[in-house]
């Protein structure tokens, strides 16, 4: 695979559930929540220990960017840390609310909706080459953008003109144009942002805000991993021909309604493909481009995994329950309508849905099945709980991260960014750390020893 | 043999297998529906009393 920078970041849905008739605004819970994060001051922005940023999002989010990672199954951990440390910090929140006579509990939701149809989300960040056509690159993504969703979505009960259906994706139904640069109002298939937190004339961010907010380890591997080999397939400029969608808003509104996954959609070239057939395309055409390149072993498993879960889509969709999101979910309401005798309009069904999105594992339902053996899981729980403290190795955010940790240590100030570290009092300079590759750097080097020298 | 006497023999021994390995089947399946019976009461057990008006009050403000 291209060496390349991943990061996601997560916007948490929040809700404050108390018995009490006095609301408490969200901004005073998330106070709680920075507090229980960041002990020593209070900052709705903060760089963590371990090179993730922690801040409040438009909207009053919670929202957890994870640090700098050059590989995918790192990215998977760093995304699990963050709920981890959100997870302590409702923890701690909720026992200083109660010392201060608020008696309730605070719910965080790893998901993109509410029930009132306002969607918060789940972005993916690519580092990609700064040369290339952006607008030909954009074109050559988009069906695949649109039609991942079968294996990356979360599900979702939705109600529309009083009739109850689940979605294959949360965020499919906000989609409604194919380019653009705003994520706040017409949110778009491709992005433009670009803020590369590096030299922009050499690279340039690919800012996905199409997917969802996944629970489950294997999806979130399969979604930025299936795009990463996307990704570097075209950088390389290998063809990718007759692909291109009629109307790809249509598309991917359409594809998230069918369960069946058989109902094809318009191609501009007057065709029709389903979007399994159109995600083999792609997975053919990636096969072809790597055939003889050498591969990793992260580049063999992501093209064994992303072809086991198109047949299984095909064949024996209901056997994707412990890998794929939206099916765990699916086959798990159906269980439970089967045996309690509801339907889809039950208020417990919807409570579900929502439950499984919990963060707090002796709660969430993703957690519960977890617990009972029935998740395929990625990566082990003690990397995580590592991750918690420790910056990623091999990138920028281990400058950042050991910075931190030590001023934290040794008590001193300093402020931090993306690109930049500044230890106050130690003269004017600001460290600029434009290289997001570089794990190592005298100046920083220099910076910690004589912060340790206590000077 | 007509294609339709050959599916009724394939039926036929079908059914005799199933029938030979019942009680293990049986047993197996009374696991499995007692497995999903358990986990579906955990689940109950960590809904809200009021799941409606729970889900009716979670609302957010648009992000991003």
């Amino acid at each position: 695979m291209h060496n390349r920078i991943y990061g996601l970041e997560n916007e948490y849905g929040l809700i404050f559930s108390s018995r009490e008739k006095s609301a408490i605004p969200l901004e005073r819970i998330l106070g709680y929540l920075f507090e229980g994060i960041i002990s020593n001051s209070w900052s709705s922005n903060a760089f963590l220990s371990n090179g993730a940023r922690f801040y409040q999002d438009t909207g009053c989010h919670p929202e957890y960017a994870t640090p700098e990672c050059d590989n995918i199954i790192e990215l998977v951990i760093y995304d699990k840390a963050g709920e981890r440390i959100i997870e302590t910090s409702l923890n701690i929140a909720e026992k200083k609310m109660a010392e201060d006579g608020i008696v309730g509990h605070i719910f965080i939701y790893k998901n993109n909706t509410d029930s009132a149809g306002n969607t918060y989300g789940c972005h993916e960040n690519y580092l990609i080459a700064r040369h290339i056509d952006f607008w030909r690159f954009s074109e050559r993504l988009i069906p695949f953008f649109v039609t991942r969703q079968i294996y990356t979505g979360a599900g979702k009960v939705l109600k529309e003109s009083g009739k109850t259906y689940f979605s294959i994706s949360q965020r499919a139904p906000h989609i409604n144009q194919k380019i653009s640069c705003s994520t706040t109002s017409s949110r778009s298939i491709i992005n433009t942002r670009d803020e590369p937190h590096a030299d922009a004339e050499r690279y340039r961010r690919l800012h996905v805000i199409v997917g969802d907010a996944n629970m489950s380890e294997y999806t979130t591997y399969l979604k930025v991993g299936t795009t990463a080999l996307i990704l570097q397939m075209i950088e390389d400029g290998y063809p990718v021909r007759g692909l291109d969608l009629d109307d790809p808003v249509r598309a991917i509104k359409d594809i998230a309604k069918d369960l069946t996954l058989k109902r094809p959609v318009r191609m501009e070239n007057g065709k029709a493909l389903t979007a399994i057939e159109i995600q083999r395309s792609y997975l053919e055409l990636v096969q072809d481009y790597l055939a003889d390149k050498e591969k990793d072993e992260v580049t063999k498993n992501i093209l064994i995994k992303w072809e086991y879960v198109l047949n299984k889509l095909e064949n024996n969709r209901s056997e994707l329950s412990r890998e794929i999101d939206w099916v765990t979910k699916y086959e798990l309401l159906n269980t439970f309508m089967t045996e309690k005798g509801c339907d889809w309009d039950d208020p417990r069904i919807a409570m579900m849905d929502l439950q499984y999105h919990d963060i707090k594992r002796n709660r969430g339902i993703y957690y519960l099945l977890d617990k009972e053996g029935l998740i395929e899981r990625i990566v082990e729980e003690k990397d995580i709980q590592h991750a918690i403290e420790y910056p990623p190795q091999n990138t920028r955010a281990k400058l950042r991260g050991d910075f931190i940790r030590i001023a934290n240590m040794k008590n001193r100030s300093y402020s931090v960014d993306w690109t930049y570290l500044k230890l106050d009092g130690y003269g004017e300079e600001t460290v600029l750390c434009m290289d997001p590759f570089a794990s190592s750097d005298r100046r920083i080097e220099k910076m910690l020893s004589y912060i340790f020298s206590g000077r | 043999m007509s294609s339709q006497e050959r599916e009724r023999k394939r039926t036929k021994e079908k059914t005799e297998k199933t029938e030979e390995a019942k009680p293990a089947v049986v047993e197996k399946g009374k696991k499995i529906k007692e497995d999903i019976d358990d986990l579906l009461d955990k689940i109950d057990d960590v809904l809200e009393e009021n799941a409606e008006e729970f889900v009716k009050n979670y609302v957010q403000k648009g992000g991003e």
